[in-house]
């Protein structure tokens, strides 16, 4: 198996995710620099968590004109599996790989603590070693999470089942954002982006008696390992 | 040569003695440049004129120091050949004036001491002080503060972990930031900050320069006024995504081995970077100021050589090593551009476009300062303390003074802070902010280090000896909690204006405290900051020594956290109570000051408690442990029930006052709660460190019931003391 982790300047959480997928999960990973043009025969592509090109713009608005992304939006639209994690997660937005935009919090300030979130769809192959409706708990760190899309773009991301991850209730949404929502994948659900870190919570000794973030990535490997077939 | 300089020493911050002294070393006037010069390395705050001789016995040796102060920052050896550097830097008078880009650039400059030892900063902390929190301008500042350290901190990717945060009328028109940088380093990666071989080229690397921030070094060492928010100019303003770079590109250019010396352009940019790498290589430096990356037209040689424009390094490769430098920071889009060469004279030499514009012996400006041992006098305010009177104290509601405790900003939960800030990124984070000392991993080791950073401002007050001591006595109390052992530390010396006699004393005695408990507790000091001149026109602030301290688990199977773990669990106290309330937060909320007489300190005793703690750590009997400082021993019990929302039931006979065994602030004190049978075990501990000791109660319900004098449901006190700074900003 072999796994992508795109570095942008301004990344921050690069490694992190970098360090979860080879050392927990034994990806044979590479770090990409932005301003390469070609991928190499990837399983798995990961934007990861920062604050790409220090997010002056608006979170992700520049790191959608880097030049690695061209060829990020062909594998991922090619079918392959892309998990934007955080700022990953702005990045797709921006590129239009996944619709909706992201407002700052609705308290204006940047936050950083546990959730508790829903599993909303676990027949993705980004989920489904959760079981359906649990509710699991994750850390949120990030001043721009606050997720909208109008009216007609959630009837169309609920009629599809692509909500893949809320936040359990509203006391739980740390950003304000539409229907708690947390996490989205695109039609096909091969390409999977969400504000919660599971790479801060995939090993015990940072999170102990709760790794729920590992699961995200084991139900990725099975499904890779099960021939790259996508269930559901 | 430009024009001399007549009369303008003042506006340099200089005196006229020390005019004269230049004068007399230069056997000429000096120019209108040289004089600048002078000014921001002869100013307190790059030169240490008025602390030096005191700062000098600070123990600065011990078997884990690889590199003490003297250097960007301080390192320490964690064992298989990896290493930690650590620093604390103040930036009060910016965030004074500009609290979001004072505090913003404080993280940035500090970082920049770590990384360019070699190291990857790997967590950051913060120690703050602020007014009282119902005063408007006070919520702006804090709020400001708050805001620069999250959006700085967080955007660069390091996590904030700890730290501490006190309110306090004295420093309602002056607060405190300062902060201390971690990093984590192989031995064979450390750098140093210095040049040498003649004809090595010298390049100025990162962002271009401008005129912010310019005499910012002198600009610290000055009262605050009124006035100054005209001073606004002088604060830096923060790119972190910049700095981002700079740390990525330095770190790797220092893998690269093309390097012989790195520095930081902090305080006194261009000036003091350059003075201070020739002057530690007995080199000399020329550098041609025409060829340094510029992002404002026509800059004088005096402001290019002065301006505090952030997130620049200088640094001196190899001879022929140039283009590796370059081609390292073009990966990052960032300048890096020759602009002179070491050379064997000596002399700091600067040209404008081949004119020479100053020549000073480098030496003469990094080593030369005065060095001025000022008057002191004991301030006559501490004649006058005595014992508070206690008829005046009593309290008629024991439960709704420690909900009050519990609810003042000061010893409230900082959740409202610290949820502000990635405590998390860099996935290295066991234990974040809230405890007694943060927890952090060595990844693919089964070590971990632990950090904090202490000191009560209003102990150091009332007696500034005790009140360093006992901040040192906190630190490695916290650290050893945590299930650490104390290793050394940083210090960060906050006082009011030195050429007050009185201001000295407290600063000569706080120091002096500080000795003495780092000798008992054998934590070398390995680096640190003194920041004078913290006075508002109110007045100074209290003495406020912060100590940063840094300690070793050598299993991560050792870390302790302070929150009670299981029902049937019994509670001790390691330690013994004191009649005493001197100084306490009860104080503050009973007759609205802090008075009376510090709390007692042994050292004997602590270090014997602290020996208990961390042996009964080692046996693995241990299921909590929680230092009792601010809001005494009721507090202390209240913290540790609050994270898994257990009661206990705490019955103690001693023979001193309610007032003083409930709120009482005595030293060497620790809480810990252990299995019922592990109790032997645990006694025999502590007996054969002769410590004394007693069992307290059991954590049990829901309920917090001490003696007959409190119950109360931890839920209502937990929601008080969470939400209470949210609540009053």
């Amino acid at each position: 198996m072999k796994a992508g982790v795109v570095t942008f300047p301004g990344s921050n959480c690069d490694h992190d995710v970098y360090d979860v997928l080879s050392k927990i999960f034994s990806f044979d990973t590479d770090l990409i620099w932005h301003q390469k043009r070609h991928l190499n025969n990837y399983d798995l592509l990961v934007l990861p968590g920062g604050f790409s090109y220090g997010d002056y713009l608006r979170s992700g608005a520049i790191a959608r004109f880097a030049r690695i992304m061209d060829s990020v939006i062909d594998f991922a639209l090619a079918g392959g599996l892309v998990l934007g994690i955080c700022n990953g997660f702005q990045i797709l937005l921006e590129s239009n790989l996944l619709p909706g935009a992201m407002k700052v919090n609705d308290n204006l300030k940047f936050v950083c603590k546990n959730v508790s979130l829903e599993v909303n769809n676990n027949k993705t192959t980004f989920t489904n070693h959760y079981r359906e409706k649990e509710i699991i708990e994750m850390p949120v760190a990030h001043g721009e999470g606050n997720y909208y899309i109008d009216k007609k773009g959630l009837n169309s991301l609920i009629d599809n089942n692509q909500i893949v991850l809320r936040y359990a209730n509203q006391s739980e949404n740390p950003n304000g954002s539409v229907e708690n929502i947390a996490g989205i994948s695109n039609k096909k659900g091969n390409i999977l982006g969400l504000m919660p870190h599971p790479e801060r919570c995939s090993e015990d000794i940072i999170s102990p008696g709760r790794r729920d973030g590992y699961r995200l990535f084991s139900s990725i490997v099975a499904n890779l390992k099960a021939g790259g077939e996508q269930i559901g | 040569m430009s024009k001399l300089a007549e009369n303008g020493w003042e506006k340099e911050g200089l005196t006229k003695e020390e005019y004269d002294k230049i004068v007399d070393l230069l056997k000429r006037k000096p120019t209108d440049t040289e004089l600048g010069i002078f000014g921001v390395m002869w100013s307190e705050h790059c030169s240490y004129k008025n602390s030096k001789l005191v700062l000098k016995d600070l123990p600065t040796e011990g078997e884990c120091v690889l590199q003490g102060p003297g250097e960007n920052a301080g390192i320490v050896d964690i064992g298989d050949n990896q290493a930690i550097s650590f620093k604390i830097e103040s930036h009060n008078h910016p965030s004074a004036v500009e609290p979001f880009q004072g505090a913003a650039t404080g993280i940035g400059g500090i970082i920049r001491d770590i990384f360019t030892m070699g190291a990857r900063p790997i967590a950051n902390l913060n120690s703050l002080r602020f007014g009282n929190l119902n005063n408007k301008r006070v919520q702006y500042l804090f709020k400001g503060v708050v805001a620069g350290i999250s959006s700085y901190g967080n955007s660069i990717g390091i996590p904030t972990v700890g730290g501490e945060i006190y309110f306090d009328d004295v420093y309602e028109g002056n607060p405190l930031v300062n902060v201390m940088s971690v990093g984590l380093l192989d031995h064979a990666d450390i750098a140093t900050a210095t040049a040498r071989g003649a004809g090595n080229p010298v390049m100025v690397v990162g962002a271009a320069t401008g005129r912010d921030g310019i005499k910012g070094a002198s600009f610290a060492s000055d009262e605050l006024t009124e006035e100054s928010d005209e001073d606004r100019p002088a604060v830096q303003v923060g790119d972190p995504f910049l700095e981002k770079l700079l740390l990525e590109a330095s770190l790797e250019l220092i893998k690269s081995g093309a390097l012989i010396g790195i520095q930081d352009m902090g305080a006194a940019g261009l000036t003091s970077s350059s003075a201070e790498m020739a002057s530690r290589g007995d080199s000399g430096i020329e550098i041609d100021i025409a060829k340094v990356p510029v992002r404002e037209e026509d800059m004088t040689s005096y402001e290019i050589m002065l301006s505090e424009s952030q997130e620049r390094m200088l640094v001196v490769p190899k001879k022929g090593k140039e283009n590796v430098v370059k081609d390292i920071f073009e990966k990052w889009g960032l300048h890096a551009e020759v602009i002179g060469k070491v050379t064997d004279d000596g002399m700091l030499r600067i040209l404008n476009d081949g004119n020479k514009v100053a020549e000073i012996s480098a030496s003469l400006l990094a080593d030369e300062a005065p060095e001025y041992t000022r008057e002191t006098k004991k301030p006559e305010y501490l004649r006058t303390i005595k014992a508070v009177n206690r008829e005046k104290i009593k309290s008629d509601n024991f439960s709704e003074d420690l909900l009050k405790l519990l609810s003042s900003p000061t010893i409230a939960s900082k959740k409202w802070v610290y949820e502000q800030y990635d405590h998390m990124v860099m996935t290295n984070t066991v234990v974040g902010p809230g405890s007694d000392a943060a927890i952090l991993r060595i990844e693919g080791k089964n070590k971990a280090i632990a950090l904090t950073t202490d000191c009560n401002g209003k102990y150091c007050y009332l007696n500034p000896y005790r009140g360093g001591a006992i901040a040192v006595c906190e630190a490695a109390r916290n650290i050893v909690c945590s299930g650490g052992r104390p290793l050394a530390i940083t210090d960060g010396l906050n006082f009011g204006n030195p050429m007050d006699p009185e201001i000295y004393w407290q600063f000569k005695n706080s120091v002096q405290g500080i000795i003495e408990a780092c000798q008992k507790l054998k934590t070398p000091v390995i680096g640190g900051n003194v920041s004078f001149y913290n006075e508002s026109p109110k007045g100074a602030i209290d003495p406020t020594p912060i100590i940063g301290m840094v300690g070793l688990l050598d299993s991560i199977s050792e870390q302790v956290t302070m929150d009670f773990k299981k029902e049937g669990d019994l509670i001790y106290l390691v330690g013994k109570n004191i009649d005493e309330l001197g100084a306490s937060q009860y104080l503050k909320l009973k007759i609205d000051k802090v008075d009376g007489i510090v709390p007692q300190l042994d050292l004997d005793l602590e270090k014997r408690v602290q020996k208990t703690v961390r042996s009964a750590v080692k046996e693995d009997v241990i299921k909590s442990a929680h230092d009792c400082s601010e809001g005494g021993l009721a507090v202390t019990l209240a913290e540790s029930c609050f994270e898994n929302g257990l009661g206990i039931n705490v019955d103690i006979d001693e023979p001193i006052s309610d007032e003083a065994l409930l709120f009482g602030e005595s030293q060497s004190r620790i809480v810990v709660s252990i299995a019922p049978d592990d109790l032997h075990k645990f006694e025999e501990i502590t007996v054969s460190n002769s410590v004394p000791y007693m069992k307290i109660g059991t954590v049990q319900g829901g309920e917090y019931k001490f003696n007959e004098l409190i119950n109360l449901d931890v839920g209502e006190m937990k929601s008080k003391w969470e939400t209470a700074i949210e609540v009053s900003l």
